[in-house]
């Protein structure tokens, strides 16, 4: 556990966390691998693990007719691979495939909803966590809307 | 096409009147991007020029753009441009074959500030066909490597068929004192590289933000989204530099066409400190 601890204090989306929270996490979580060309989740499954990658390379891809899978997003080592567990239905709605040997930390997602119910101290800091990446994500989704590389230049 | 060797002025004449050139070499890139090698058509010596600046190009019976220089500065011999098919002249520009002459007026405009690289850790970021304007620096600071403190080279591409000089970041990204990443908008299975937006590696910049230099070459979209991104790493905005693109024409600050409220693109830039633009790359359709 102390290991788990550890790990998770160190990922960039945990630096910082007061250690009782980063604790009460550990709790949740669990050390995975992957091989290339393994899926870590894909669409349409329950979106049951929070998948903090460590080492490793992850295609976010989306099934388009004609065109195959479709990637939109790469994440890899302190980056976090898919964000639908969050809220209602916790169902994935892409497919997180590994490109290169993977490893990650997973945590339960509903272990760790639960005790951020029960603890709102820990569920604010996490949220907070994930908030700021999620409007990363937002903003980098919209950068790519714009196909600013489509003329110009 | 005919070609013209009688030089139209001296080197250091007249900054409207073209000089001729020929085409030494073309590489075709991808999608409509070529890169002109130039070799002095008569007996006089190339125009040197410091990374950053641009030349006019004249084809003849087309007409004049702006182009970047993305060769060796420390390469005399010839001048490397490179450049995109987006309009008649651009077209035409890039259809010139080995032997092809052209009209050139001398190198313009601001200079990124090397000089003020000299000691510090230095960030890159191009983006699309930006990453011609920056290689000239990218030769520099790997000739010097020494010089600089720790170096990050970050570049954005719609796709990876677009991804330009694509040889020569492989080649860059075998060195181990360079921090190389390349983000592609999008991508099919058989890439295996990274997706997403350019602005997702600024949060893994491997430098000292107080001690950082920040240079910027893309569309202008992105050098905005960018310089915001890299001012929230703590890069002082007065350390970050970028590429201004407009219409120029005169490129000496005469004719207005380039202007920016009291900026002459083609003098006072290209090459700019964010800090004095950052207020003016907001304003829309300015």
């Amino acid at each position: 556990m102390e290991g788990l601890e550890r790990i998770l204090g160190e990922h960039r989306l945990f630096v910082g966390l007061p250690q009782p929270f980063v604790a009460l996490a550990a709790g949740c979580a669990r050390n995975v691998a992957f091989n290339a060309g393994d899926y870590l989740f894909r669409s349409g499954d329950p979106a049951d693990w929070i998948y903090l990658v460590r080492h490793g390379h992850v295609a976010l891809e989306a099934a388009v007719p004609g065109r195959g899978a479709v990637m939109f997003e790469t994440v890899s080592e302190g980056d976090v691979a898919g964000l639908t567990w969050l809220l209602p239905p916790y169902r994935w709605d892409h497919d997180a495939r590994a490109i290169e040997p993977t490893r990650a930390l997973a945590l339960d997602a509903t272990c760790l909803r639960n005790k951020w119910e029960t603890d709102h101290d820990l569920g604010c800091e996490v949220l907070k966590r994930f908030l700021g990446l999620l409007v990363q994500k937002v903003n980098a989704a919209r950068f790519q809307v714009l196909d600013i590389y489509a003329r110009h230049y | 096409m005919p070609a013209i060797t009688e030089p139209l002025a001296p080197a250091e004449g007249d900054p409207m009147l073209p000089r001729i050139v020929r085409v030494g070499k073309r590489a075709r890139d991808h999608n409509g991007t070529v890169t002109l090698t130039l070799e002095s058509a008569d007996e006089m010596p190339l125009p040197t020029f410091r990374p950053g600046q641009f030349t006019m190009l004249y084809v003849f019976g087309v007409g004049e753009i702006p182009v970047s220089i993305s060769g060796d500065a420390a390469d005399e011999t010839c001048l490397v441009q490179t450049v995109r098919a987006v309009g008649a002249v651009s077209q035409a520009v890039t259809e010139l074959q080995p032997g092809d002459t052209l009209g050139l007026r001398r190198p313009f405009g601001t200079a990124w500030p090397l000089e003020d690289l000299n000691g510090r850790d230095v960030v890159i970021v191009a983006g699309g066909l930006g990453l011609a304007p920056l290689r000239s620096v990218i030769y520099h600071v790997l000739a010097n490597r020494a010089r600089f403190g720790n170096v990050a080279l970050l570049y954005g591409a719609r796709n990876p068929a677009d991804i330009l000089f694509r040889s020569q970041l492989e080649m860059w990204r075998k060195r181990l004192d360079v921090q190389l990443d390349v983000m592609v908008d999008h991508a099919d299975s058989s890439w295996h590289g990274r997706v997403g937006a350019v602005t997702l590696l600024l949060p893994r910049l491997a430098v000292d933000a107080a001690r950082a230099t920040a240079l910027v070459c893309g569309p202008e979209v992105m050098m905005r989204f960018v310089a915001a991104g890299l001012s929230d790493t703590g890069i002082p905005d007065s350390s970050i530099w970028v590429s201004l693109e407009r219409n120029m024409e005169c490129a000496i600050g005469l004719c207005g066409h380039c202007q920016v409220e009291g900026l002459f693109v083609c003098k006072d830039g290209p090459v700019l400190r964010y800090d004095r633009v950052r207020r003016l790359m907001g304003v829309k359709e300015l």
